[in-house]
């Protein structure tokens, strides 16, 4: 089988997402790559490092920067003419692409795969995770999304893969990048790290969420991440949103201060692997999963817990 | 400007769904069903539009069992004005949905559909964005913030890195993300309201669209389960089992 996969990048860097993608497409057969933008050499040069690739498809237009869905879809439409499965990361931006090319396709998209059981069978998470759902496809080719957390990176060095240029299928002219706020930030990032503290409804406020979470954070060079409770009261940006409808995350170590353990947030850390939580309520549903617990009043164990460590 | 929401009844989201034992799926028997959280939001922002003077009418639509009534009542009891029901007991999968969608969007000719980013059961985040395919139209995904100018409409989108705003032709898509607007609750009054409202019903087989399904589920299984570890009795404790962990500053 020949697979496509969707290459992730921003100002100029490949995203890691891409590798847990391409490992999954590994499974299934050939591995080629699709960059799409402008001023992209870098990219695709990094593209034909990563391990086991073979053609690194390099469409250069400026009509794909900021991967508009609706330029970017008709482009991999075309390439699926000789390709039998689309591979994207379950990012925001695969997720914006991939079942528009898929509804081109005719094909119904297999969502955020978490393993590869066969040439056309996958297994899913469904309900936040609730239940795993085994699906098999009976369409001729395959449209993906893979979750990053269900698969290992491929190396990033190592291959030897060959550019080939790709003419463009132009601006459809129905949609324009405006502007981002993108936040620029040292710490690790939150898909990625290896720890992560994050804060919920707990926390108050925006200015005690920094003077609680952040220190401790910092001070084990961890990310932060919050519950969907914290980011609505706009303690911190929609980017930190840990759960079934933010970002999924499995570092080595998930530290939960004051958030309750609803289903929707467990869905998007419960693979961690150890889960450590505070919150004075023994019984919240996040001891349930913790591995290590700590029934207490976060004001007093978290500066004491920055004190010891 | 009309704005067509479709909705979808699903689990209640405070509920915790449970496999079945022979793993064919999830019990829905004597489970409590509700409206997919984001499609409430999306019928708000269709609701504000029209109170803005944007929009002048609002349709909401669903496609699933003659259960999905009540959520479509719910719709009007909010502020929709009528709503389409398209009976059905077998299973619709997003791409099914997308192409009847777009024979309701055909006849309806709206300026903007507005749909929950994803439903909470299937968790497939598929249905706006293979409607804006099949239409041709632009979309604006997982939007927290949407602006009609003229002929065009802004949108705020969370992706990963934080927001970003992209601006879109009409007539155009956009799903809601849980930070656009908070719904508001149907007032007494409006619940007996909404029971005038127009109601149409129709099946799949008046669109003469092929809504067979593509995906076979094989078995549905519980997800490896944690279990619960130790509590710590102090600060001290905690700080020795996180340097074991190799967690320490
Ligand atoms: C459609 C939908 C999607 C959703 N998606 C997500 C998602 O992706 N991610 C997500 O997180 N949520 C999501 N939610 C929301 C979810 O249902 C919960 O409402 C949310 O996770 C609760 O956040 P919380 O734990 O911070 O707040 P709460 O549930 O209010 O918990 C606060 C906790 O802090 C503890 N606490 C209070 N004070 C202290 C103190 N001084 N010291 C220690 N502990 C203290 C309390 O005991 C309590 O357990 C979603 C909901 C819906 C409907």
């Amino acid at each position: 089988m020949k697979t496509l996969v969707w290459v992730e990048h921003e100002g100029g860097e490949l995203k890691d997402a891409t590798l847990n993608a391409v490992t999954a497409a590994a499974k299934l057969g050939e591995v080629h790559l699709i960059v799409a933008g402008s001023t992209i050499g870098g990219v695709a040069d990094a593209a034909t490092k990563i391990a086991g690739v073979g053609k690194v498809h390099v469409a250069d237009d400026a009509a794909y920067d900021h991967a508009l869905a609706e330029n970017v879809a008709p482009l991999i439409v075309d390439l699926m003419g000789h390709h039998d499965a689309f591979l994207a990361p379950a990012t925001t931006t695969g997720k914006n692409i991939a079942p528009r090319v898929a509804a081109l396709l005719d094909v119904m998209q297999i969502s955020d795969i978490l393993s590869v059981e066969g040439a056309d069978t996958f297994t899913r998470p469904i309900y936040a995770g609730n239940a795993i759902a085994t699906v098999k496809t009976k369409d001729a080719k395959l449209v993906i999304t893979v979750r990053g957390t269900a698969f290992e990176k491929a190396a990033a060095e190592g291959g030897a893969g060959v550019i080939e240029a790709v003419s463009s299928t132009g601006d459809k002219a129905i949609s324009s990048f405006v502007g981002a706020e993108i936040a620029e930030s040292e710490r690790p990032e939150l898909t990625s790290a290896k720890i992560i503290v994050s804060g919920g409804r707990a926390l108050k406020d925006a200015e005690t969420f920094e003077q609680v979470i952040f220190p401790l954070a910092d001070k084990l060079g961890a990310a932060i991440g919050a519950s969907r409770a914290a980011v609505d009261a706009g303690y911190v940006p929609n980017d930190f949103q840990v759960g079934q409808t933010g970002k999924i995350v499995a570092p080595e170590v998930y530290i939960a201060v004051g958030i309750s353990g609803a289903i929707q947030h467990l869905a998007g850390m419960k693979d961690s692997k150890t889960i450590i939580a505070i919150n004075k309520d023994e019984d919240a549903p996040i001891f349930q999963v913790a591995d290590i617990g700590l029934v207490g009043d976060l004001y007093t164990v978290v500066p004491e817990l920055l004190e010891k460590l | 400007m009309k704005i067509i929401v479709p909705v979808k009844r699903v689990i209640d989201y405070n509920v915790k769904p449970r496999v079945k034992a022979d793993g064919t799926g999830v019990d829905l028997a004597n489970v409590k069903m509700s409206m997919n959280p984001f499609d409430e939001i999306a019928i708000e922002e269709a609701i504000r539009l029209k109170e803005k003077g944007v929009a002048t009418e609002v349709v909401v639509v669903s496609i699933g069992p003659a259960k999905a009534q009540d959520t479509l009542r719910t719709a009007l009891a909010m502020g929709a004005d009528r709503a389409i029901l398209i009976e059905t007991d077998e299973a619709v999968e997003p791409l099914g949905v997308a192409k009847l969608l777009t024979k309701v969007a055909e006849e309806e000719q709206p300026g903007l559909v507005i749909l929950g980013k994803q439903a909470i059961d299937d968790d497939s985040n598929q249905t706006g964005q293979m409607l804006a395919a099949l239409l041709g139209w632009a979309q604006g995904t997982f939007a927290s913030k949407v602006e009609v100018e003229g002929d065009s409409v802004n949108v705020t989108r969370e992706v990963d890195g934080g927001l970003e705003t992209v601006r879109l032709t009409l007539p155009a898509i956009v799903t809601a993300d849980l930070r656009l607007n908070e719904p508001r609750y149907a007032s007494l009054p409006n619940i007996m309201k909404a029971k005038a409202k127009p109601l149409a019903k129709k099946t799949p087989a008046d669109f003469g669209v092929d809504i067979a399904p593509r995906l076979e589920t094989i078995k549905v299984a519980e997800p490896p389960q944690r279990q619960a570890g130790v509590k710590v009795g102090s600060v001290d404790e905690l700080v020795e089992k996180l340097k074991a962990l190799g967690v320490s500053a």
